[in-house]
């Protein structure tokens, strides 16, 4: 047969149709159908993620682990799910104190932080320019001998007190032994960051004379008047809070609560209150007093607790027989309804009806700390919102406000100091806290970095543990300038945050869920309160627990250093110092004093008057002389927002957001993903403006605007909102990130960067509320 | 109409008649009279086409879709289950409800922490994974895809089923049977069934599976129709979707 092309075709075609009936007729084509879906459905997603390892969780028992959460300062008891040992979801602990089975959105996307590729995965060496992002992992017998050669030289050269330490809190035992290590050392500089805790602190110390912190009995309490506090904004301990809101909002008519929000901008606490007064930013001090004013006017106080248990109310003649002006007369003359009126721009019949509902409620509650209370804010302005709780007499009373004593840690050997350590130690603070300027302070953590920058040489190197002040601290470029002159960084973050990424050691610990550690009382809990932290999870990296660090960088300096150490390990000082509670703790997690009640007025008070003073004589003691009788009451002293008004005709206010976390741990993207689109737009910003304002500058929704401050200028997105009071722009805190890794950085603008920091008079802490500011079309 | 179209055009009417028309025969090159015995070429290169793609589809294909894993250790089931009893003896229920499936190196370590007997494969199981600490990587044959759901607790427990309804009688084999896993779904061979087709027996009605080392028992096929067929049996319901894809 010849092969033409006929026979050719002929063959070809047979053959094909052919093969075609045989592979219908075979199940390949059913089978293959069957494999599509399925490599469709779940082998291409898993190869388009990046690979067919790690994507699938594993399979394996299904065990649950009570811990407490760390990343904000409320404190909630957090149970872990796990299976087999990866922790795969973070609930609230049912039961707990603090939070009775509910969490915040932080603490659910806790596990990112977890197992996120931003934690520092060992000991790192800088090995490029600072804040390039070039490491080079060394063993951590290096890192650590790095760091004592780098130490004990400074300690050498004599000047162990330029060695300064930054601390994310006191409590706590590894903050404690922070600050051991220091005095052990020779330094006096351990600084912590500071908030609005910290200035209630310095005025309980003040009007009450007690060392104590300030706590609220929010659930029992039936007015809540909230001076721009974001109560379900992350204010306080958030989850508390937030449930302490669902009280007041119950449908429960007996239940239910009335809130009162002053604030200048519609939050979402704003838009929840009952009532919501704008009032021009920074005058809340003023509104404190005027509604005084009515109180004491229409005699609307407690008298018995103002009668018996007040020093300074009236006018009087103090133990040296020198008179002294009293807060009613003050109140009285100063703030009428018609003067604040002008100063906050609250109308005056507004202000007699808030003051007459505050007084005649049962359990009236004013509370204090702007958005979620990070910024310590004006003493002053403090002092005229506690004066409103003395008032109508709810200290240390059902649903008022309790004085919560501080417990330092026990049983700790005392440090002896060798001759340096003690001439190191008794060298004064650089942030000037505890001097005869600021006697009532503790830690002034902006003034370091003030110090820092104007003076080379002052701080030599800088140890930081939970707190990120290159990032948090306001007025972000000067921070910048300050790290240039600190020679020497060593950063303990288990993330690589802004302060991570211009540290030049980072001696990362283990992670919140990976460790052991105390928690003392969280924020605002009105009860004595001790958690544990214990270990959910292996350590993930190359971590150490900072304890741990800490203590053999002290055992490598030996001497006195290596003395005020005699613990072999973290874990067994933490048994150790824990003692008898340690059985408790172990077993339960915590050990609360659930039947605790504050003293009676007549024990409560350690003044020199031995009762709650309005006109505050401790600032004598402390050598803190007045010129004017009104400097020892609680008034009315604005914080002056920096800036030139011509220049800068505006006012920027930071805002707080519950999905946006803002303090040293950066927001995990399962938080960023829930911001708005009139947030967040890709990577840029949005700031309310107000319509009014809007229009004046020819500014639109949506539009680009150049928002510039005497600190620093940024472009932004203009979002237009009616909440908001004209002439303000309110800007959200917890954006702008350098460091962590993409899913953060380079989103937004860094608010503190465009804030600067005013001193409060008294405390010298950072009294901003906002600044000076202008919009500019781009 | 260019030359090329012209051609296919008569390519596909030459294909489908044999006999081709008289204008077709015109235009071919060499004519082909009819009735001769050319017409049958078409037949047998269609018939050859047949033979060789219905063998391609039921024998060459599975070879090519399935690839084959040996498991870890050569785990001998009947010598376990002599000695420990039911499969619940490994293949227990934590105090949870939730299902243990496969043992732990833990669950070995209980009794193999050192050698016992003298079978290599024992010696493997202490030389490579007990020493070491490290967990034995078993293949699963019956490990169903991840959107599925399924309970072990609601089968065994509460419908009270034998293991061996879905597994087969496992616990009577001395070897392990190689893993086959689809190159494609990265499935266990299991699930589909290891009759190509699909068309096989349901899963409780076991499989014979040649294996090198002869026949062993395994379940037919456990794909959602199987589940779906039992339910309907059982429950006088096939079930709702969310039943087992939450």
């Amino acid at each position: 047969m010849k092969l033409d092309r006929r026979t050719f075709i002929e063959l070809s075609v047979g053959f094909s149709v052919g093969a075609g009936t045989g592979i219908l007729l075979s199940p390949v084509n059913w089978k293959l159908m069957d494999d599509m879906t399925i490599w469709s459905q779940e082998l291409w997603p898993r190869y388009q993620l990046g690979g067919l390892k790690g994507q699938l969780p594993q399979r394996g028992e299904v065990t649950h682990v009570d811990s407490v959460c760390t990343l904000c300062p409320g404190g909630c008891g957090i149970t872990v799910r796990k299976v087999g040992d990866r922790a795969t979801k973070i609930e609230g602990r049912a039961g707990y104190p603090v939070n009775d089975g509910g969490i915040c959105i932080l603490g659910a996307a806790g596990l990112q932080l977890l197992y996120g590729p931003w934690r520092v995965p060992g000991p790192l060496r800088r090995a490029g320019q600072r804040g390039a992002g070039q490491w080079e992992q060394v063993s951590w017998e290096e890192a650590i001998a790095e760091a004592v050669k780098k130490l004990a030289a400074l300690r050498g050269e004599g000047n162990a007190h330029t060695v300064a330490c930054m601390l994310g809190s006191d409590r706590g035992t590894v903050p404690q032994l922070f600050a051991r290590f220091m005095k052990a050392f020779g330094s006096p500089n351990l600084m912590r960051t500071a908030t609005a805790e910290d200035t209630y602190e310095l005025t309980l110390g003040l009007m009450q004379g007690v060392t104590s912190s300030v706590g609220y009995d929010l659930e029992r309490a039936n007015f809540i008047l909230s001076f721009g506090s974001g109560l379900i904004e992350g204010w306080g301990s958030p989850v508390r809070v937030i449930k302490a809101h669902s009280i007041w909002r119950s449908a429960n008519v007996k239940e239910r609560a009335t809130v009162v929000q002053i604030e200048p901008r519609l939050s979402n606490t704003a838009a929840k209150a009952d009532r919501w007064y704008p009032i021009n930013p920074g005058t809340e001090g003023a509104l404190a007093l005027g509604l005084a004013h009515v109180i004491i006017k229409e005699s609307l106080y407690d008298d018995n607790f103002i009668r018996n248990h007040t020093f300074g109310f009236e006018n009087g003649t103090d133990a040296t027989g020198k008179g002294y002006m009293g807060f009613k007369r003050l109140v009285l003359t100063k703030y009428t309804p018609e003067a604040v009126s002008r100063m906050t721009g609250l109308s005056s019949s507004k202000i007699i009806n808030l003051a007459r509902a505050f007084a005649r409620a049962k359990y009236p509650l004013a509370v204090w700390g702007r958005g979620k209370g990070t910024m310590p804010g004006s003493v002053y302005e403090c002092m005229a919102v506690h004066a409103l709780n003395a008032l109508v007499g709810n200290i240390n009373r059902p649903g008022g406000v309790w004085a919560r004593p501080k417990v330092a840690t026990q049983g700790w050997p005392e440090v002896s100091q060798d001759a340096t350590a003690w001439t190191g130690y008794g060298m004064p603070r650089l942030d000037g806290a505890g001097t005869k300027r600021y006697p009532l302070t503790g830690h002034r953590p902006e003034r370091l970095f003030q110090m820092a920058s104007e003076k080379p040489g002052a701080v030599e190197a800088l140890l930081v543990h939970e707190a990120d002040p290159y990032y948090t601290t306001l007025d972000s470029q000067a921070v910048a300038r300050a790290f240039e002159n600190i020679p020497f960084v060593v950063s303990f973050s288990s993330y690589m945050d802004e302060t991570a990424h211009h540290a030049d050691l980072i001696l990362p610990n283990h992670h919140y869920l990976e460790r052991w550690e105390d928690c003392p009382t969280p924020v605002g809990l009105q009860k004595p309160l001790l958690g544990l932290l214990r270990p959910v999870v292996a350590p993930q990296f190359d971590t150490k627990h900072a304890g741990d660090t800490l203590m053999t960088i002290a055992r490598a300096l030996g001497g006195t250093i290596a003395n005020a150490f005699p613990w072999e390990d973290y874990e067994g000082l933490l048994k150790e110092t824990l003692a008898d509670q340690w059985d408790t703790l172990e077993e339960t997690g915590y050990v609360e004093q659930a039947g605790y009640t504050p003293p009676a007025w007549e024990q409560a008070f350690g003044t020199p008057s031995g009762k709650f003073e309005f006109y505050v004589s401790a600032f004598d003691q402390v050598g803190m002389t007045m010129r004017k009788d009104v400097g020892y009451l609680p008034h009315y002293e604005p914080v002056k927002p920096e800036g030139d008004a011509a220049l800068y005709p505006l006012v920027l206010i930071p805002t707080d957001l519950m999905r946006l976390a803002d303090g040293p741990v950066g927001n995990p993207p399962f938080c960023t993903k829930t911001l708005e689109e009139t947030e967040l737009k890709g990577n840029d910003l949005f700031v309310e403006v107000n319509p009014e304002t809007a229009a004046d500058h020819g500014l639109s929704e949506g539009q680009y605007a150049t928002l510039e401050t005497p600190k620093d200028t940024a472009k932004v997105l203009v979002h237009l909102f009616e909440g908001i009071m004209p002439g303000v722009i309110g800007i959200p805190k917890g954006l702008g990130h350098t460091g962590y890794d993409d899913y953060l950085a380079g989103k937004g603008v860094n608010a503190n960067s465009l804030l600067g920091v005013v001193e409060d008079p008294i405390s010298g802490l950072c009294a901003t509320w906002g600044i000076r500011a202008k919009l500019t079309r781009v | 109409m260019s030359a090329t179209e012209e051609e296919k055009e008569q390519t596909v009417a030459e294909g489908e008649q044999a006999e081709a028309s008289d204008e077709q025969a015109m235009a071919s090159p060499e004519p082909v009279k009819p009735g001769t015995w050319l017409f049958i070429i078409p037949l047998v290169a269609f018939f050859i086409g047949f033979v060789v793609h219905l063998l391609v589809g039921w024998v060459v294909f599975p070879l090519l879709l399935y690839a084959g894993k040996k498991q870890p250790i050569d785990f001998n089931h009947k010598l376990h289950v002599e000695e420990l009893g039911e499969c619940e003896g490994c293949h227990y229920f934590r105090e949870d409800g939730s299902f243990s499936g496969v043992p732990k190196l833990a669950n070995c370590v209980e009794c193999h922490e050192e050698a016992v007997g003298e079978h290599p494969e024992e010696a493997k199981l202490v030389r490579e994974y007990v020493e070491p600490g490290k967990e034995i990587p078993w293949l699963i044959y019956a490990r169903q895809p991840q959107c599925v759901f399924f309970s072990h607790a609601a089968h065994v427990n509460m419908a009270e089923m034998e293991c061996a309804t879905c597994h087969g009688p496992v616990g009577e084999s001395d070897h392990t049977r190689p893993y086959q896993y689809n190159r494609l779904t990265l499935y266990s061979r299991d699930i589909w069934g290891h009759n190509i087709a699909g068309m096989t027996k349901n899963a409780w009605e076991y499989l014979q599976i040649k294996d090198s080392g002869g026949t062993i028992d395994g379940p037919a096929r456990m794909k959602m129709d199987d589940c779906a067929e039992c339910h309907e049996e059982k429950r006088g319901v096939k079930d709702s979707c969310f039943v087992c894809h939450k």
